[in-house]
């Protein structure tokens, strides 16, 4: 009996320390960090200059070339009058400036069109990750009735018809098919090309020590701190290519956008949506999949209230009571996110 | 109170026993990835699934042979499952999709 009692007490006693494990604080990576400019602790931030790619797809100049005609190419659509750049367009940060994105003939859809920029390192694809990568997600927009409503029967007719665009199928694809197989690998191939990775938080990164202000600093120490953004915009893309339920007000809705659920049939992805990027964040407005918010205050705001509609909410969600000080400093440090304008010269699309 | 002890003892040594030859083993969440790729472990085994990373993880599997859900949880908690059934299972974490491990139970 005495040793029934002594495993039952140890049992007791690994019961307690899990007890006080389950209640610990949770940490953050504030104190992993040295808030020097071009300091080694920060270095994980930096982005590539180049995103993965799949081994069948690797990047050539002939593709990036085509697909970049492709997107910007109207004719893809079922109206011929929208291209990928309608709702990705560069100069709102490649999405539409739209609360939620417009299809064919206006219509408005629930979603707001997600940016393209360094969306080559998006480990998954859309608001509820249902394209596992590029070239996945290149055709749905022009097969989607309700968007670019293209017959790709046609597309594909047309295409191979068009002398300009046989010529550039064959110096991308040589020997290869005019088909959605080398046009979503053509697009993809240009969309890899979408890159933002030489903002002022990266020239600091790199050493720049007048790249941002003091206020800035401070707001990308409460970014990994106290407002624990990093938790999900993490390095070096800032997002965790996950999936969370941010409580916006919209999820209090009497049949809300369910967001990852419809892929994934678990309590937790209820009304959860992939977290994006923030580089180039202060073009790219208004904000949230449900485009509900129109400044970076906002934002900032709604995280620091832990959410509007707190059922099933994200476990990462908590309220933060962010001042009115650190709620100004973390907007001023998104701000420092986005990478000098590229301008972008429209191709001459073949005849 | 005699009585009671003995049958909550006998209670606790046939679960013990039911158990005595299942082994227990671990594979944790870091960096983003499940530390061990795939496991191979018997009928009856446990695995259990520490979160090593300052965020929150989850872990479920839809898998045919084995579908369940261990919720979300933080770093330094630990949640663990037995595997009853023979087959593959496919297990993955629904925030961090990419964060994906097979379990052959044999």
């Amino acid at each position: 009996m005495n040793t029934f009692f002594k495993i039952f007490s140890k049992r007791l006693s690994l019961s307690v320390t899990i007890c006080l494990l389950l209640t610990s604080p949770i940490t953050y990576a504030e104190d992993d960090y040295t808030f020097k400019a071009g300091h080694s602790s920060l270095q994980k931030w930096l982005l590539p200059d180049v995103p993965p790619q799949p081994k069948n797809n690797p990047l050539t100049t002939e593709k990036i070339s085509l697909g970049k005609k492709l997107f910007f190419d109207p004719r893809l659509s079922g109206d011929g009058n929208m291209s990928c750049a309608t709702c990705h367009n560069p100069v709102f940060g490649w999405s539409d400036a739209l609360p939620t994105a417009k299809g064919v003939k206006s219509k408005v859809l629930g979603r707001a069109s997600p940016t393209v920029i360094n969306s080559g390192f998006n480990e998954i694809q859309m608001w509820d990750g249902r394209k596992k990568s590029l070239e996945d997600q290149a055709m749905g927009p022009m097969e989607a009735t309700v968007e670019m409503n293209m017959d790709t029967k046609k597309l594909f007719t047309w295409l191979n018809a068009n002398e300009g665009y046989k010529k550039e199928f064959d110096k991308a694809f040589p020997g290869e098919k005019i088909d959605a197989n080398t046009v979503k690998k053509a697009i993809a191939s240009y969309e890899r090309t979408i890159i933002s990775n030489n903002s002022p938080f990266d020239k600091w990164v790199k050493g720049d020590k007048k790249a941002m202000t003091s206020q800035q600093i401070n707001g990308f120490k409460l970014f990994v701190g106290k407002a624990k953004c990093a938790a999900c915009h993490s390095e070096p893309n800032f997002t965790d290519s996950g999936f969370h339920n941010l409580g916006l007000k919209s999820w209090g809705n009497k049949n809300p956008d369910m967001g990852r659920y419809a892929q994934r049939p678990l309590g937790l992805m209820k009304g959860a949506f992939k977290t994006p990027t923030l580089r180039d964040i202060d073009r790219t407005a208004p904000y949230f999949h449900d485009g509900s918010a129109t400044t970076l205050t906002e934002v900032v705001n709604h995280y620091s209230k832990g959410g509007e509609v707190k059922t099933n909410l994200s476990p990462s969600m908590e309220e933060l009571n962010l001042s009115k000080k650190e709620i100004q400093a973390v907007v001023a440090f998104l701000h420092a996110l986005s990478s000098p304008y590229v301008a972008v010269t429209l191709p001459e699309l073949p005849r | 109170m005699n009585k009671l002890t003995t049958i909550t003892a006998f209670t606790f040594l046939a679960l013990s026993m039911q158990n005595a030859n299942a082994a227990e083993h671990e594979v944790a969440q870091k960096n983003k990835s499940f530390t061990v790729k795939t496991l191979q472990i018997n009928v009856g085994d446990v695995v259990s699934f520490p979160n090593q990373d300052p965020f929150f993880h989850n872990v479920f599997s839809l898998s045919a042979v084995k579908t369940f859900d261990l919720g979300s949880y933080k770093k330094g908690q630990t949640k663990k499952i037995t595997f009853d059934k023979p087959g593959t299972i496919q297990v993955e974490c629904a925030i961090h999709p990419k964060m994906q491990m097979t379990i052959e139970v044999k």
